[in-house]
C-alpha cells in the first residue's frame, strides 16, 4: 500500500513534471505577435465571406464574429480547430503556421449549409 | 429529425462507452452505480452550466478559456484514470475476492470510484456543453421543424445510452478472471487517448506549440468522424490526422501507466499471494 501510494505520487508528479516541462519549452502566446489576421462573420448560417486568404508559414488567427442568435461551432479536421462560439459572441481562433493549400472549415451543428475556406498563398 | 438523431449521437458515442466501460470496471463494487450516477448527474450540470456559460469561458484568459478549460478537465480525467488503475493494481483483486471490505478498504475503494465518478462526469460534460449548446439553438431559431429536431436530438440520446449498454454487457461476457486484464488495459489506451486529445487543445490554445506539425493522415482510409473512427477514436485514442506532439504524448501516457501498474502488480502481489490465490489474484497480476 505504501509504496502504491509512493508510486502514485510519483506517477502524478512525472505526469505534472512533464507538462511543466511542455509549457517552459514553448513560448505562450509568442504565436499571435505575428500572425496574420483574417476576419469573417456568420450570418445566416453563412460564412461571409465563405472564403479567407493568408500567407503560407505563418501562423494565421481567425477572428469569427457570430451575427446570428443561435450557437455555433466552428470547426475544421485540416486546421486542427474545435471552437464554440455562442449566438452574439465573437471569438479567435489561433491556427498554427500553414503549408499552402485550401483548409475547409465549418459549423459542426450546420454542416450541410455551412462551410467555408481558409486559401493559404 | 435525422439530421438533428446524427448531430447528438455523435456527441454522445464517446460518453457512451467511456461510461459503459466503467459500469464494467466497477461491476459488484458496492456503491458503484451510485457513484456513476453522480457523475452522470453530476456531468449533465456541469453541461448546462458550460453551455451557459459558453460565451464568458471563450473570452477568458485572452480569448483561450475554451481550450484551456477542455484541457484542463481532459488532463484531469487522465489522472484520475491513472490513479485508479493504479489502485485497482494493488486492491482490486482483494475487492473482487472478497467484496464486502471493511473500514481503510472500503475507505480508498470509495475513494476510487468517486475517481471514476469524476471521469465519468467529464466525458458526460464535454460532450453534453455541445448537445445543450444545439439544444439551444433548437429553441431560439423556433418553428415549425423545432418539434422533429428535438423528437430526432432525443432519439439520439437514446441511442447513446444503447452504447454505454452495449459496451457494458459486451464486457461483462468476459469471463470474470479475464475482465480485470482487459479493463486494465482498456483504461489505460482510453487514458492515453484523452491525454492526446487534451494536449490538443493546448496546442490549440497556442500554450504547446512544439512538434505541431500533422504525423500523418489516414482520413482516407479511416476518418475519425465516421462511427468506426469515433469509436477507435474514444477506445484507442485513434485521430486521423494526430500532431507529432500528440502521438509523444499518447506514448509517454501509455508508457507512464504501464510501468506504474506493473511496479505497483509486482510489488503487491508478493505480499498477498498467501491470502488470497484467487482467479482474478492471478489475472491482476498477469493484467501486464
Amino acid at each position: 500500500m505504501e509504496l502504491a501510494m509512493k508510486c502514485l505520487w510519483t506517477g502524478k508528479a512525472t505526469i505534472l513534471s512533464s507538462a511543466a516541462a511542455l509549457a517552459i519549452c514553448t513560448a505562450p502566446l509568442a504565436h499571435a505577435q505575428d500572425a496574420t489576421i483574417v476576419h469573417v462573420a456568420l450570418k445566416d448560417h453563412r460564412f461571409v465571406p465563405a472564403e479567407l486568404t493568408a500567407p503560407a508559414n505563418k501562423p494565421v488567427v481567425i477572428e469569427v464574429t457570430n451575427q446570428d442568435p443561435t450557437p455555433s461551432e466552428l470547426e475544421s479536421k485540416t486546421l486542427r480547430v474545435e471552437k464554440v462560439v455562442a449566438g452574439g459572441a465573437k471569438i479567435n481562433v489561433q491556427i498554427r503556421a500553414l503549408t499552402r493549400g485550401r483548409y475547409r472549415f465549418f459549423d459542426d451543428y450546420h454542416e450541410d449549409t455551412t462551410e467555408g475556406f481558409l486559401v493559404i498563398q | 429529425m435525422l439530421g438533428a438523431l446524427i448531430i447528438v449521437f455523435r456527441e454522445v458515442i464517446e460518453a457512451g462507452i467511456v461510461v459503459g466501460i466503467i459500469m464494467a470496471v466497477t461491476r459488484g463494487i458496492l456503491g458503484a452505480r451510485i457513484w456513476i450516477a453522480t457523475g452522470i448527474a453530476a456531468g449533465v450540470g456541469g453541461a448546462v452550466l458550460v453551455a451557459c456559460f459558453a460565451e464568458a469561458i471563450a473570452n477568458a484568459m485572452q480569448g483561450i478559456g475554451q481550450e484551456l478549460f477542455n484541457g484542463s478537465i481532459l488532463a484531469v480525467a487522465v489522472l484520475m484514470l491513472t490513479w485508479h488503475n493504479i489502485w485497482m493494481a494493488s486492491h482490486g483483486r482483494q475487492m473482487a475476492a472478497e467484496m464486502r471490505q471493511v473500514g481503510e478498504e472500503v475507505k480508498s475503494g470509495s475513494r476510487s470510484l468517486a475517481a471514476l465518478a469524476v471521469v465519468v462526469g467529464v466525458a458526460v460534460m464535454r460532450e453534453g456543453s455541445e448537445i445543450a449548446l444545439f439544444f439551444y439553438g433548437l429553441a431560439v431559431a423556433g418553428g415549425s421543424t423545432a418539434a422533429s429536431l428535438i423528437l430526432g436530438s432525443i432519439l439520439g440520446l437514446v441511442a447513446g445510452c444503447a452504447i454505454s449498454a452495449l459496451t457494458f454487457l459486451g464486457l461483462v461476457t468476459i469471463a470474470p478472471r479475464y475482465l480485470f486484464r482487459v479493463t486494465t488495459v482498456l483504461i489505460t489506451f482510453l487514458a492515453a487517448g484523452l491525454a492526446a486529445q487534451s494536449v490538443l487543445f493546448f496546442q490549440r490554445a497556442g500554450i504547446v506549440t512544439a512538434l505541431s506539425q500533422t504525423a500523418w493522415d489516414t482520413s482516407t482510409i479511416l476518418s475519425d468522424t465516421s462511427l468506426f473512427g469515433r469509436v477507435l477514436h474514444t477506445l484507442i485514442g485513434y485521430s486521423d490526422q494526430p500532431s507529432y506532439m500528440q502521438v509523444v504524448v499518447y506514448g509517454l501516457t501509455l508508457a507512464i501507466i504501464f510501468t506504474l501498474t506493473r511496479a505497483v502488480v509486482q510489488t503487491s502481489g508478493v505480499n498477498t499471494t498467501k491470502r488470497s490465490g484467487t482467479h482474478v489474484d492471478h489475472a491482476a497480476r498477469t493484467a501486464f
